[in-house]
């Protein structure tokens, strides 16, 4: 095109020889953009796959129905405390906690805190490249790393009404994790795997293995009077 | 006279062609949150494990199951107690719906978190889809409050104990707690005006307000696509341009947008 001659001529009267400038583009249609994925009609692809996963949870929920009894103790009574005094299943992580921390703590701020983090997490562009922790690998991050584990350790240990070693052990854990590939190389896939994970990949599962570990400690493995218990030994209170 | 009765009620042929398995989704009230054609990709097990299918399934379940307990239910102390005992002993198969009742509501609480554990390591909650995420994370605290505001209901030790700890919490909440509380309770511990409150909350309040929630919650995955997939998962070509020689086997576009007013790159979830 810009190859091309063009001459423009104008008259001398515009309004008896208008100037028209016409631009032809050569043998081209506007772009479409398509995704080069394949596309199957919901009925009966997607519709099949929504009945069977229906069906086969209606079976699971039915079968543990039928094996399984949902418990029923005797009539309520506030004269009558039951030790311990277990809240719901999904509540014993947190209950876990008021062992350690006052009910302030344990029960308003921290679960205010997660949910709080949980709602501005896309807002904050978190995980939104999802850029490995190793891209840019310095033996700086590496200290970062370990001191921020520790003092993380370090509050659990001494902020406590005694040490918390589900934490704590949660903590150290994720972090020997996050340091495993600066310290022991790529050559694995597992390594290699963990050295591509991001930041906050690494927050979001310290924060589900801590919940599981302490939900976990809470229901199986705690007794009359709080204390610790083995489930396999004592039963499940 | 039978066929045109059917056809007064469903307008298309049997769907044995693809336009009539297109208006089948298409002209389809409860199908209507799906689009006609879905990506392959969305709809593999590996991906979602149709995890939030399965959990709003569960919440059909409860509902169902839970219409069915209200016919047997008293929310008085000790009544509702005894109510129990007769699910046991005197209604048929009232033990199994109590059963299913019970262990459906804790697969829906462990379901939501898992669907919300997916989401997040998927980064699905990436613009423009942030907001929606925020009603997932409203979901899961109001799917918590409907298992704990059940868990009052049989009205037995477990019940009152286990709901006294939580209520104890909030008590710990500076300035409100009190207040908050007492709110809750219709009182200063849990007794019968707790269980009338929390049957009312269990019953009407927040299954309406999750079932709301949840509408809104599908609807705008659709709006944004369908589920979630990975740019760079996705070859992007640019078709037309290049495309001097009259090839026209490129031009598949025209074959997806055929299906019908849904575009072509949604799937539901």
């Amino acid at each position: 095109m810009s190859s091309r001659e063009f001459s423009a001529t104008a008259g001398d009267d515009a309004r008896a020889v208008p100037l028209r400038l016409l631009v032809v583009q050569e043998d081209e249609r506007a772009a479409v953009h398509q995704r080069d994925e394949n596309l199957v009609m919901t009925f009966p692809h997607l519709l099949v796959r929504e009945i069977i996963a229906f069906l086969a949870l209606s079976i699971f929920l039915v079968g543990i129905s039928l094996i399984f009894d949902a418990p029923l103790e005797e009539l309520a009574n506030p004269d009558k405390t039951p030790n311990p005094a277990k809240a719901p299943w999904y509540f014993l992580g947190l209950q876990e906690l008021l062992h350690y921390y006052p009910p302030l703590i344990s029960g308003v701020i921290l679960p205010g805190a997660v949910i709080g983090a949980l709602v501005v997490v896309p807002y904050f562009h978190i995980n939104l490249h999802r850029r490995p922790l190793y891209d840019d690998w310095h033996i700086a991050k590496m200290i970062t790393i370990a001191v921020a584990v520790a003092a993380l350790s370090a509050v659990f240990y001494v902020t406590a009404a005694h040490p918390v070693w589900s934490l704590i052990a949660t903590t150290v854990g994720i972090g020997a994790l996050m340091l495993l590939p600066g310290l022991a190389g790529t050559r694995s896939p597992v390594l290699r795997w963990l050295s591509t994970r991001s930041l906050s990949f690494w927050l979001f599962s310290w924060f589900l293995v801590a919940s599981v570990v302490l939900t976990v400690i809470g229901t199986f493995f705690r007794g009359p009077g709080w204390t610790l218990t083995l489930p396999w030994r004592d039963g499940i209170y | 006279m039978a066929n045109r009765v059917m056809r007064s009620i469903v307008r298309h042929g049997f769907p044995d062609t693809n336009r009539n398995r297109a208006l089948a989704v298409f002209s389809n009230f409860f199908l209507h949150i799906h689009p006609v054609k879905v990506r392959e990709k969305a709809i593999r097990f590996s991906r979602t494990f149709y995890l939030g299918g399965l959990t709003a399934a569960t919440f059909l379940i409860l509902v169902v199951t839970g219409i069915l307990l209200m016919f047997y239910y008293h929310p008085s102390a000790p009544r509702a107690y005894h109510d129990m005992k007769d699910l046991e002993f005197t209604v048929s198969s009232g033990v199994f719906l109590r059963n299913l009742h019970r262990w459906s509501a804790h697969t829906m609480v462990a379901l939501v978190f898992l669907h919300m554990v997916r989401v997040f390591f998927a980064g699905a909650y990436r613009p423009p889809r942030e907001f929606n995420w925020v009603l997932g994370v409203v979901l899961f605290v109001l799917t918590i409050l409907l298992s704990y505001t059940g868990y009052l209901l049989p009205w037995d030790q477990l019940a009152l104990w286990g709901v006294t700890v939580g209520t104890n919490m909030a008590d710990a909440m500076p300035y409100l707690g009190k207040e908050v509380s007492f709110l809750l309770l219709g009182g200063n511990q849990v007794d019968e005006n707790t269980l009338v409150r929390f049957y009312v909350l269990h019953c009407c309040v927040l299954p309406a307000a999750t079932a709301l929630l949840v509408a809104v919650h599908i609807w705008r995955v659709r709006k944004d696509g369908g589920i979630y997939i990975p740019e760079d998962e996705v070859r992007e070509l640019v078709v037309g341009v290049e495309d001097r020689d009259g090839d026209q086997d490129r031009t598949a576009g025209g074959d997806s947008n055929q299906a019908g007013a849904a575009g072509p790159k949604e799937a539901g979830s």
